[in-house]
């Protein structure tokens, strides 16, 4: 019979304490509680956790190993399907992924999956442990382009088989939206990331940061000239959108990408950084999204007054669970079918408040969401001096359109197969850049694939 | 990697740096920018490409100095590097899409504003390469704020100069001497000013009565210089662009100027380290 025991409540950052700074707010399982926690798993034969994981990890297996407190053990079984653990652990959406699927959440909790694996790769981290088996070099050069968890997953894969790998970047630092995008409390830099991807370099992967692909160098010169024999494109969706309504170009609108690239990669919350950025004091943030919630969680801390404006209900909110209740622990003001119609300026072209109008949820559409309509005559004024749009990004097109033969599709979405095979022979494709904005394990997911895929084709 | 090998001041507050960047040199074209950063903890800064050695692998930027960055910039020495120096970025000038047939008999006068001088120096040197007539005016606030004189002369057909206060060549702005040249019945068929946006602005209204087509380089803020951020937003006919990747130029008559220069003092109030000695026209 299993530990008939409550989910083991994770430690977390005050609310009050942790709305003032960048330090990570879940503290995570220590090894008695991560023991502890791994003795509700029911070890089930057909585990229906690991089908909804896209990685396929070998849940009860790793979680099994931790219940022994062999921990070294299930980072094993965890290293055989997913490369960036630590990451995984701490981001994924496993409330409709490994958790949403667990037989316990039936009738109870499920078991703290995403928890549990952090801790084992947290464990493993402190502990020095690195799973560097590689094969003997085969001096094959493949080209990766993007630093993200796509082209880090993708590369480190590779580099075990043998592959002389180099991944190219356009900013000056490897990461992606892992570093550029998700804030430091939820993900923190020198602690988490930069050991993932000092473990890619430790593989024998090259990185050149500073270089943009369709401009620097393109797709075909590093073929031709460069002898990459082969190419993966993990360039991730960075474009960012606006709604194209009155006032969006006033001093004080800016994109979540921007107001998180300044705060994340640019480090504007520290003063010895030179990057500005602009906070006001109250901050409306558009959108429903991890983005939305990161944008908004970040300017808190930065000292603002925040409030999120989202066109449908809470229950339709697409970011994680967990993310959506730490803002509100920590003082976030929710306003739900709410869209913005207009922001408004001042005299000297400055935001001074976003008119907004209320929405209903109309008739379900062919998805089955029900789609909000606005209610005539509802609008009303927000006071607000700066607004963040969080609506969603779209992939850079600059490859596509510097690489002839790859096509795209109408989204400008690289097209690609399950392999990430695209239109052009020994180019391939992945994450973000393929499925538009998804999540951090797909993205792995589909360079693991890819690797494979590469090394098939090339071998043959 | 990004090793400065010369360095030279062309006026106390304008330096010109070459730089090592083989990558960058062998694919840069005129009209392009680049972004570096000083030092670990330095902000990325646009700068416009101003030469490039293929050969050498060297680019070559010219910087004036306004703020903290553009200072740390021009303090870094001959021997030093810049810790990143990425590019090209943007779109390359629309003449570079041209072939010979397109350009010869096509003549092109450029207006350079003070510090203008050198993004417009790599345009006009590749169009003299390629045959074509060139006029260029540079206008500058005296005679210690010139820049490039010599370098440009010797790649255009008839180099104009004027200052504000008259200490080289004529008194007067460059929009008086382009209505000047345009009245005395000079044609040209395109014209690109490069400058401060606030002269873009008046060059745009000055060329505007002789249906002189013009194109502008936007100097907007930026953060990434690759799409990602939409910092550099500026509105064209009507539509929002991204200066970075949609520009930085593009036709003068499309522009909004005024919320250009409005948007470009976003961070005014901000700039860790307001300098106001040294803010000298960028921009103003
Ligand atoms: C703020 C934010 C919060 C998020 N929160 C979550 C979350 O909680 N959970 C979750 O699962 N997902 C989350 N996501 C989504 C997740 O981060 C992405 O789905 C994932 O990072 C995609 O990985 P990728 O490798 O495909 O692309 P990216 O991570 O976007 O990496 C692409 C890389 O390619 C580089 N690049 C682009 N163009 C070029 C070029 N031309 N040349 C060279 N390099 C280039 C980019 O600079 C970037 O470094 C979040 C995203 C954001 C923005
Ligand atoms: C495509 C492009 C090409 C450029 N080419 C060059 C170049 O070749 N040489 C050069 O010296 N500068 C160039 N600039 C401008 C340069 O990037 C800015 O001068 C620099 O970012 C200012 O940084 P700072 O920290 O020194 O000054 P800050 O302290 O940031 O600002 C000082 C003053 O300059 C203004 N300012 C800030 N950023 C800009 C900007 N981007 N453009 C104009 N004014 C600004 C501010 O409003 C303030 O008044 C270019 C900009 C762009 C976008
Ligand atoms: S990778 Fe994500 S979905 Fe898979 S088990 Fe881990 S937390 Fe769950
Ligand atoms: S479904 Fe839940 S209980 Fe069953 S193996 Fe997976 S985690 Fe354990
Ligand atoms: S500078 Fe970020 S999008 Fe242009």
């Amino acid at each position: 019979m299993r530990n008939k025991i409550d989910r083991v409540p994770v430690r977390e950052q005050d609310p009050a304490v942790r709305a003032r700074n960048f330090e990570e707010v879940c503290y995570g399982y220590n090894q008695e509680e991560a023991m502890l926690e791994a003795s509700r798993c029911l070890n089930c034969k057909k585990p229906s956790c690991m089908e909804a994981c896209p990685v396929s990890i070998k849940i009860p297996d790793f979680v099994s190993f931790v219940e022994k407190g062999d921990f070294e053990g299930a980072a094993k079984v965890i290293s055989e399907d997913s490369s960036l653990p630590a990451i995984c652990g701490r981001v994924c959406p496993q409330e409709s992924q490994c958790e949403g699927s667990c037989i316990l959440g039936k009738k109870g909790q499920p078991v703290a999956i995403g928890k549990l694996e952090r801790f084992v790769a947290d464990w493993t981290r402190e502990k020095g442990i690195r799973f560097t088996d590689k094969k003997p070099a085969n001096g094959i050069k493949v080209a990766v382009i993007g630093s993200g968890p796509s082209g880090l997953a993708c590369a480190s894969d590779l580099a075990k088989l043998g592959y002389s790998v180099t991944i190219f970047e356009v900013l000056h630092k490897a990461g992606g939206v892992l570093e550029y995008g998700i804030p430091e409390f939820r993900l923190p830099k020198e602690k988490v990331v930069k050991p993932e991807i000092d473990n890619v370099r430790a593989l024998g992967v090259k990185f050149e940061t500073n270089v943009v692909v369709g401009r620097t160098v393109t797709v075909d010169y590093l073929m031709e000239k460069e002898g990459f024999k082969a190419v993966y494109i993990a360039s991730g969706a960075g474009l960012p959108k606006f709604m194209n309504i009155p006032g969006e170009n006033l001093n004080g609108v800016v994109s979540a990408n921007e107001f998180l690239t300044r705060n994340n990669l640019m480090k504007a919350y520290d003063s010895d950084y030179d990057t500005p950025i602009y906070v006001g004091k109250k901050v409306a943030v558009v959108g429903g999204g991890n983005v939305a919630m990161d944008a908004a969680r970040t300017a808190l801390r930065l000292g603002a007054e925040v409030t999120i404006v989202y066109r449908r209900t809470e229950k339709e909110l697409p970011a994680r669970l967990e993310e959506v209740h730490h803002a509100k622990e920590e003082g976030i003001t929710f306003r739900m079918l709410t869209n913005p119609v207009e922001v408004l300026g001042d005299e000297k072209g400055w935001v001074k408040g976003l008119k907004c109008i209320k929405m209903e949820l109309g008739e379900p559409d062919e998805s089955g969401r029900r789609s909000p309509v606005a209610i005539p005559g509802s609008e009303f004024d927000i006071d607000t001096d700066v607004v963040i749009m969080s609506l969603g990004t779209s992939p850079n097109p600059l490859i596509a359109n510097t690489t002839p033969g790859l096509e795209q599709n109408r989204k400008g979405c690289i097209v690609a197969d399950a392999d990430g095979a695209t239109t052009r022979e020994f180019v391939y494709a992945g994450g973000d850049a393929v499925t538009g904005a998804a999540t951090v394990i797909l993205a792995m997911g589909a360079g693991r694939k890819a690797a494979a895929a590469i090394d098939a084709k090339l071998r043959r | 990697m990004y090793r400065i090998v010369k360095k030279e001041f062309l006026t106390p507050i304008i330096c010109m740096m070459e730089v090592e960047a083989p990558r960058l040199a062998s694919s840069a074209q005129p009209g392009q920018f680049l972004i570096v950063r000083a030092h670990e903890k330095g902000e990325r800064i646009p700068l416009t490409i101003c030469d490039y050695n293929r050969e050498k692998g060297t680019v070559t930027i010219v910087t004036q100095i306004v703020g903290a960055s553009s200072r740390q910039i021009c303090h870094l020495e001959e021997g030093e590097s810049f810790v990143d120096f990425v590019g090209p970025l943007g779109q390359p000038s629309e003449f570079i899409h041209m072939n010979d047939e397109e350009l010869r008999g096509k003549r092109f006068i450029f207006i350079a504003g003070g510090l203008g001088t050198a993004p417009v120096y790599p345009q006009v040197k590749y169009l003299h390469s390629r045959g074509v007539k060139v006029d260029v005016i540079i206008g500058a606030k005296g005679k210690d704020f010139l820049i490039m004189e010599d370098r440009m002369r010797a790649v255009c057909d008839n180099l104009y100069i004027c200052t504000d206060d008259g200490t080289a060549g004529k008194k007067g702005l460059v929009t008086d001497m382009l209505k000047e040249l345009l009245d005395s019945g000079e044609k040209y068929d395109q014209s690109v000013a490069i400058g401060p946006m606030i002269m873009m602005k008046f060059v745009m209204l000055a060329a505007k009565p002789y249906g002189l087509p013009l194109i502008v380089s936007l100097n907007t803020l930026m953060v990434d210089g690759t799409g990602m951020c939409g910092a550099c937003r500026v509105t064209i006919g009507g539509k929002t662009k991204f200066a970075c990747v949609d520009g930085p130029e593009f036709d003068a008559y499309l522009v909004d100027f005024d919320e250009a220069m409005r948007r470009q003092g976003m961070y005014k109030n901000i700039e860790k380290e307001a300098d106001h000695k040294c803010r000298i026209g960028l921009g103003e």
